[in-house]
């Protein structure tokens, strides 16, 4: 069933079809992109510095998270996972709260008021059946909001997800199954993962619709995602994107790429940049230029030292306050144990 | 002899158990990457992909697929990366792994081994700091082993392979590369289900398992200069526990401490607790102490320093235990 992925714009930036979207709208989606890769630059580099645990970067999928989450509403929710911090912050998740989470402090996880953003899942494969009970239970509730969710394609190989496409099929929840599918599952290949010629195809065991997009091309992304947006939010039931990316990095930090892939392999996905492309038609349609790009990447530089200045600025828990998020309210056990930390330390 | 970190001890036992074409390794990045800890570096490569197996990232599929290996008369081994994600797999381990030997009254069983890190205090992201083994030690048919060095953590592990029961074989993180020391070359085992005496003493039995058990041999050393003297006991099987070492040497102490970072609720320190005042409730001189972790999930890395038993909250247990 597969066809050629959906796409828009060429590597070379030339656009094929129709605008989907007014030309502003697309140097907001640009700019987005170069505040994700500046982020995503400093992440890495805080962690190399010891100021952040692990990190897992998600460098080379911009687009793919940027083009996702830029076709919800503020009333839609995002269920997404530890390499979809671009995609978060976009849906109003702040970015101070994203550092803070990775730098080990459970208050990353504390989105503000009206976010309708998970924290993001660790486990592989868990959260997408949470879209399902969300999206349903806006349903219900009789709302029009949509829950999309992001995964990988390791997590398709959980049987959790097995089990979130079958309820979101029968039950027609309104949900979007995103896949970024960066090529690798830390060091195994998307063909390990599969046997099926695409995780697009899975969809037709289910009675969905699956569609394979350019996932380096944040116009045909968004535009996917937009339709099964809008097919969701008609009550027409689910869809499954499939994304096709490329982890330019590694896994997370703590991981060598140089044990298991061709590092040719990465410099052809380089060339297929997804920030590139958008800004080469930016140019050419005469809406960006080097002023406009050297403003903002001065302006994302900005904003990601006053988000990590923000969560360096957090005092670490306390020992009491290790015990103050288990229950609504602390059971007589852990007062018992918070009393004795209190009295004894560590 | 060779000096080894536990993770090339376990590399080690690893290797000699491959010699064996019943024997295959597999899980998530065990391949390539040598897994997660590196703990199968160069097997693949001295065994060939076929008996040291890549999978998809799926717990389940891996137990549930060991398991069939198992029965159909293989010794596998299956590797799960980090003990927080051995839950999704829970379902097999329950209803089959520990169950098939006594549904089928021994026509089938499920000698299969599942290598689990395990453990806290290296701040880890969420769900890479568990220490559930009281979830596995409650499975009936199970055996669950546990080392705290690289000579235990080779001959635990070749006895788990040759045990015709599955055993759950916990591999303390902090441990992997923390120890060096003499282990044995080639093929030996560590019997399942015998304690090890880390240090004699007289006062106070400290009984610890894990990465636990550094913690307690220092506070003993500590608590011997001010005139203490601590023996410890390293658990290291916990399904079957060495009972007998244990209230042996409360019977001469009189005083216990019970170890470990796992939550208190329910911990295995509570079943210790219970089996020493069944056999031993009229030696003890003061209540057992129990140094635990909390009731709570364990905090991230900014926090994780108030959740972790140190030395010296054993050490204060101890004296507790002293002052009776
Ligand atoms: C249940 C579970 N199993 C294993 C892991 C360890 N792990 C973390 S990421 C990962 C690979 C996931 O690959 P994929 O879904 O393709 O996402 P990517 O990391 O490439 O974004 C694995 C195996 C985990 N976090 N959760």
């Amino acid at each position: 069933m597969s066809a050629e992925p959906q796409q828009l714009l060429a590597p070379d930036g030339t656009l094929h079809g129709d605008l989907p979207l007014p030309l502003g709208e697309i140097s907001r989606l640009y700019r987005a992109m170069v505040v994700a890769r500046v982020f995503d630059g400093k992440c890495s580099a805080m962690q190399r510095q010891g100021r952040l645990a692990t990190y897992a970067p998600y460098e080379g999928q911009e687009a793919a998270q940027i083009g996702a989450a830029s076709a919800l509403e503020a009333s839609d929710w995002l269920v997404a996972s530890y390499r979809d911090a671009a995609a978060m912050a976009l849906r109003g998740y702040p970015w101070s709260n994203l550092i803070l989470g990775r730098t080990g402090d459970e208050r990353g996880g504390h989105a503000p008021e009206g976010v309708r953003v998970l924290p993001p899942s660790i486990t592989v494969g868990g959260h997408m059946i949470h879209a399902v009970g969300i999206a349903w239970a806006e349903r219900l509730k009789g709302t029009d909001a949509v829950a999309l969710t992001m995964f990988g394609d390791g997590a398709t190989s959980e049987g959790d997800f097995h089990e979130a496409m079958n309820f979101a099929a029968v039950f027609a929840t309104p949900t979007v199954f995103f896949c970024q599918n960066n090529g690798w599952a830390i060091s195994l290949p998307t063909s390990r993962q599969t046997a099926a010629e695409t995780i697009a195809d899975k969809a037709v065991g289910y009675g969905m619709t699956g569609l394979v997009v350019d996932g380096n091309d944040v116009l045909a992304v968004h535009e996917a995602v937009r339709r099964a947006v809008s097919t969701a939010r008609a009550g027409e039931g689910p869809t499954l994107i499939e994304a096709l990316t490329y982890r330019i990095g590694p896994h997370t930090t703590t991981d060598d790429p140089g044990r298991y892939r061709d590092p040719a392999e990465v410099e052809s996905w380089r060339e297929r940049d997804p920030l590139r492309r958008v800004r080469r038609f930016l140019e050419t349609q005469g809406a960006w230029d080097e002023d406009a790009q050297a403003a903002a990447e001065h302006d994302a530089g900005l904003e990601a030292e006053a988000a990590v200045a923000a969560a360096e600025m957090v005092a670490a828990l306390d020992g009491d306050e290790i015990f103050s998020a288990m229950y609504a309210v602390p059971t007589i056990h852990l007062e018992e144990q918070r009393a004795r930390l209190r009295r004894d330390g560590r | 002899m060779a000096d080894l970190t536990v993770a090339r001890a376990l590399t080690d036992a690893l290797d000699i158990a491959l010699a064996d074409p019943a024997v295959v390794l597999l899980g998530e990045d065990v391949g390539a990457t040598g897994g997660v800890f590196r703990v199968s570096d160069g097997l693949r490569e001295a065994h060939g992909p076929d008996r040291v197996i890549d999978t998809p990232v799926a717990e389940s599929g891996i137990v549930g697929a060991a398991f069939g290996m198992a029965v159909a008369g293989m010794r596998p081994i299956a590797e799960i990366q980090f003990m927080g994600f051995s839950y999704p797999a829970l379902d097999q381990v329950i209803n089959h792994v520990g169950r098939v030997r006594n549904r089928s009254r021994h026509r089938f069983t499920a000698p299969l081994v599942i290598r689990i890190p395990y453990g806290a205090g290296i701040g880890a992201a969420e769900h890479h700091s568990e220490s559930a083994e009281a979830i596995y030690t409650h499975i009936p048919g199970l055996k669950v082993v546990v080392p705290s060095t690289p000579h235990d953590a080779k001959g635990l592990l070749l006895a788990a392979v040759a045990d015709d029961d599955p055993v759950i074989f916990l591999e303390p993180i902090r441990l992997y590369r923390a120890v060096r020391a003499e282990v044995p070359e080639g093929p030996f085992t560590v019997p399942i289900g015998a304690a090890r005496l880390v240090v004699g003493g007289e006062d106070v039995t400290v009984v610890a398992y894990g990465a636990m058990v550094r913690e307690a041999e220092a506070a003993a050393a500590e608590l011997a200069a001010s005139g203490t003297s601590v023996e410890v006991i390293d658990l290291r099987s916990l399904v079957p526990w060495d009972v007998e070492a244990v209230v042996e040497s409360v019977r001469r102490t009189g005083r216990a401490v019970i170890v470990h970072e796992a939550p208190r609720t329910t911990g295995f320190g509570a079943e210790i607790v219970a089996t020493i005042q069944e056999h031993a409730l009229y030696s003890l001189r003061a209540p057992i102490e129990r140094v635990t972790g909390w009731d709570t999930v364990v905090p991230l890395r900014r926090a994780e320093h108030h959740y972790v038993p140190t030395r010296a909250a054993i050490a204060a247990a101890v004296v507790r235990a002293m002052e009776g």
